[in-house]
């Protein structure tokens, strides 16, 4: 057993960072939010992204054929740790792009499809989004009904997905429709790559309770995609989604840890900075608990992170335990962000934009933000399911199971 | 960076579970909770035939030289079985004290015999008032020649009636800061003036016991490494002891888990399993949660206190020590409420889960003090 990184991991992070902190627009600031505006925003990211493209840091894991640099998860890895704990919001936008959609098109896609769309992703050409969630589609994924009927060499598709987050930005889409109503649910779907410039594709934002609209709604009305644009067979579009939500996970698992241990940073700042009473808050007995605690739950993170990334790297896939990473920063960071607010007595209320504003008002946002993270991404009801079911192999709901049937 | 068990690592596991599905089933667990003494001789040759007692013990001392994480794999074993033995106070208390603060000749002394399995011992560390405070440490010992007289109270004392020798740490000069003024005694179990009874605790797979010193005097050959300086080396037993605690309830934790999934998979009620009702799949699910994270801090604290500086090896355990206890106590009493009424009866073995769990949560420093410990360290 072993935590330590070799010797040439370190300096490849060493090397990285340094090459990172040139890369960085003047004016940033990893402490505070930069883009309020959705088109700079989408612009400094395409920007970053082609730099990590032309300086040989985009996918180190892949095969150079692709646009990848040849070399193994432990370089991939290293690289998003980097990226997240030093400008985790220039690489935003491409979240869905990168953990969803490039895994995807990497290990399911055709070699013609795989040689079309991944060097576009990597160089930072296209931004992606995912159209699963559905208004009845939300915990119940498989529920899909938007519906894709082939016509000649086309899927013609009619229907609505929602909480497509980036949506408003993104130039393609990775769609889960279902092609055929007659058999069992899970059976029915397929996966499906789409222009978002595809006529009939309409995108309406949605404003969530931060007051600021990541997610859309996005309607399909009689959206010509050709059938080529199809991953695997038709039919296998669950399985494929499964399968690729599993394997990014573990670079997901990695890139937690450090992420809230700059978090953790912050919140001490904090802390220390913020008065009760005339005296620093990290005096208070009751807020020091906390304190240990959020630090304590960055450990569980970031170790059990490593430990998963460790099985990966072994050869195994992360099976359904994976799903424990989920509920490992979801909740916690709801704990974390409601404790920074606490901290802050009335000013807590105080958004950005007022004299009397804390760290920019970022805690304020975090908070509201945090509440979507136990639902978004297949909610901790969901994921204790998956848990029950396929890790503790407990039966299952038998009306649902009947339902099923 | 490899945070996967090794062949042997796996097999010296394997071997640890056969030996307690052999030797130390729930009948014999429950035999000795009941017992005076509360474990056996047999039991105990059979444990330093495993090389168990020798295995942090330094090659040069007749042990084995192993790290903390190969420990914490057999005693995540014995956690699963709540094992009754004074395998834990003899290595992780007597014979860890002796390794941090000993002298050559103590070590010769102590080490050789621990590991051959021809001693025991322990620490008697906490004292009335100090509430879960390790630091708290205000029993006197005077200057007596070039020795010492120590007359007071120790609490809570594990194994303290199985001992060979109990280190004794104790105040050389007052005060109330415990890095400055505390010395670490050896003690001969048997010496005049020393006083052991055994208190009525809840887990008694675990004997804790009171210890009154009268005028005991300790020779110059019995003080334990620097005087005034014995905090230090106190911490590094108690880091350890802790990891040890934590790997326990982790076992613990796991095999409880397995007990109430079991049930829940069988007993049915409404026509279904109650495995199906997601009030019981959800509660199942929290424990596997609880127990494969807490596992992945285990392993690092483990590893950390044999392949980091002393700050690091520090905050890890006493987080694992908080987040593994806490998971083994939890996880026992949600198995009792999924259990239902047959968990909440003497005739069931779960309750020795949650006494043994909540027994750890409290020793040693409870969840307040190594929290605040994690607070102190990384602020």
């Amino acid at each position: 057993m072993d935590y330590r990184f070799t010797v040439e991991q370190e300096a490849f992070r060493k090397e990285f960072a340094d090459w990172l902190a040139k890369q960085i627009p003047k004016g940033f600031d990893p402490s505070k939010r930069n883009y309020y505006d959705d088109d700079e925003w989408k612009a400094a990211y395409q920007k970053f992204q082609k730099s990590l493209f032309e300086g040989g840091y985009a996918a180190m894991h892949y095969e150079k054929e692709y646009g990848g640099q040849g070399k193994t998860m432990m370089e991939q890895v290293i690289v998003q740790q980097t990226i997240a704990t030093t400008c985790g919001e220039l690489s935003m936008p491409g979240g869905i792009t990168m953990g969803m959609a490039l895994p995807t098109i990497h290990s399911c896609c055709t070699e013609a499809q795989k040689r079309e769309h991944i060097p576009k992703i990597l160089d930072g050409t296209y931004i992606w989004c995912q159209g699963f969630s559905e208004p009845n589609a939300g915990s119940d994924v498989a529920n899909c009904a938007t519906r894709a009927v082939r016509k000649n060499g086309d899927y013609i598709i009619d229907g609505q997905k929602t909480w497509t987050s980036f949506a408003h930005m993104a130039d393609w889409c990775i769609l889960l429709v279902r092609t055929d109503p007659s058999v069992a649910k899970h059976k029915g779907l397929s996966y499906l790559l789409v222009n978002m410039k595809t006529p009939g594709i309409e995108v309406r934002p949605m404003v969530q309770l931060t007051e600021e609209a990541e997610f859309n709604e996005v309607f399909f009305d009689n959206v010509k995609v050709p059938v080529e644009n199809r991953v695997g067979e038709e039919g296998q579009g669950w399985m494929i989604a499964i399968t690729t939500l599993m394997f990014e996970r573990t670079i997901g698992d990695a890139i937690m840890g450090p992420m809230y241990e700059r978090n953790y940073k912050r919140l001490v700042d904090l802390a220390k900075s913020t008065l009760r009473e005339g005296k620093p808050v990290i005096e208070n007995p009751v807020i020091r608990q906390q304190l240990a605690q959020a630090y304590i739950e960055t450990m569980v993170l970031k170790y059990h992170g490593l430990r998963n990334l460790s099985k990966t790297l072994k050869g195994g896939i992360p099976g359904p335990e994976g799903s424990i990473g989920k509920l490992l920063w979801s909740e916690p960071n709801q704990r974390i962000t409601e404790n920074a607010l606490n901290m802050q007595g009335l000013n807590s209320q105080v958004m950005r934009g007022s004299p009397w504003t804390i760290q920019d008002g970022n805690w304020q946002y975090s908070y509201l933000r945090a509440k979507g993270n136990t639902i978004e991404a297949g909610s901790s009801e969901i994921q204790r399911n998956i848990i029950g079911e396929r890790c503790l192999l407990l039966p299952k709901d038998s009306s649902r199971e009947a339902r099923r049937k | 960076m490899d945070i996967n068990l090794n062949e042997d690592q796996v097999e010296m596991m394997r071997q640890a579970r056969r030996f307690c599905e052999n030797e130390t089933p729930m009948t014999f667990v429950r035999e000795m909770f009941e017992d005076e003494r509360g474990f056996t001789d047999d039991l105990w040759n059979k444990m330093v035939e495993m090389g168990w007692t020798a295995m942090l013990i330094p090659e040069q001392y007749g042990g084995l030289g192993m790290q903390m994480t190969d420990l914490m794999l057999v005693l995540m074993e014995h956690g699963r079985a709540v094992v009754p033995s004074p395998l834990f106070s003899t290595v992780l208390l007597g014979a860890e004290a002796i390794i941090a603060a000993g002298s050559d000749a103590q070590k010769e002394k102590y080490l050789t015999a621990i590991a051959e399995g021809s001693m025991r011992g322990t620490l008697a560390l906490h004292e009335p008032g100090s509430g879960a405070n390790p630091g708290y440490i205000q029993m006197e010992a005077r200057k007596d020649g070039d020795g010492f007289i120590l007359s007071g109270t120790k609490l809570f004392v594990t194994d303290a009636h199985a001992a060979d020798f109990i280190v004794c740490p104790a105040r050389t000069k007052a005060g109330i800061d415990p890095a400055d003024g505390i010395t670490l005694f050896i003690v001969d179990a048997k010496a005049p003036g020393v006083a052991i009874s055994q208190l009525p605790v809840i887990d008694r797979t675990r004997k804790l016991c009171a210890i009154e010193f009268k005028n005991v005097k300790v020779g110059k050959d019995g003080i334990l490494g620097e005087a005034n300086k014995g905090w230090s080396p106190l911490c590094k037993v108690i880091r350890k002891a802790c990891v040890g605690l934590a790997a326990e309830c982790i076992g613990a934790a796991e095999k409880a888990m397995e007990i109430a999934i079991e049930y829940a998979k069988v007993r049915v009620q409404f026509d279904q399993p109650i495995g199906s009702f997601q009030a019981i799949k959800h509660r199942c699910a929290q424990m596997y949660v609880e127990v494969e994270s807490g596992r992945s801090l285990l392993y690092y604290a483990a590893w950390a206190q044999d392949n980091t500086d002393e700050q690091e090896a520090a905050i890890a355990a006493s987080a694992a020590k908080v987040l593994c206890t806490e998971t083994g106590k939890n996880v026992a009493g949600s198995a009792i409420q999924v259990l239902g009424g047959i968990g909440f009866s003497w005739e069931h073995e779960i309750h020795f889960y949650l006494k043994r769990t909540k027994a750890s949560e409290l020793a040693f420093g409870d969840t307040l003090y190594h929290r605040e410990q994690v607070v102190s360290l990384t602020t």
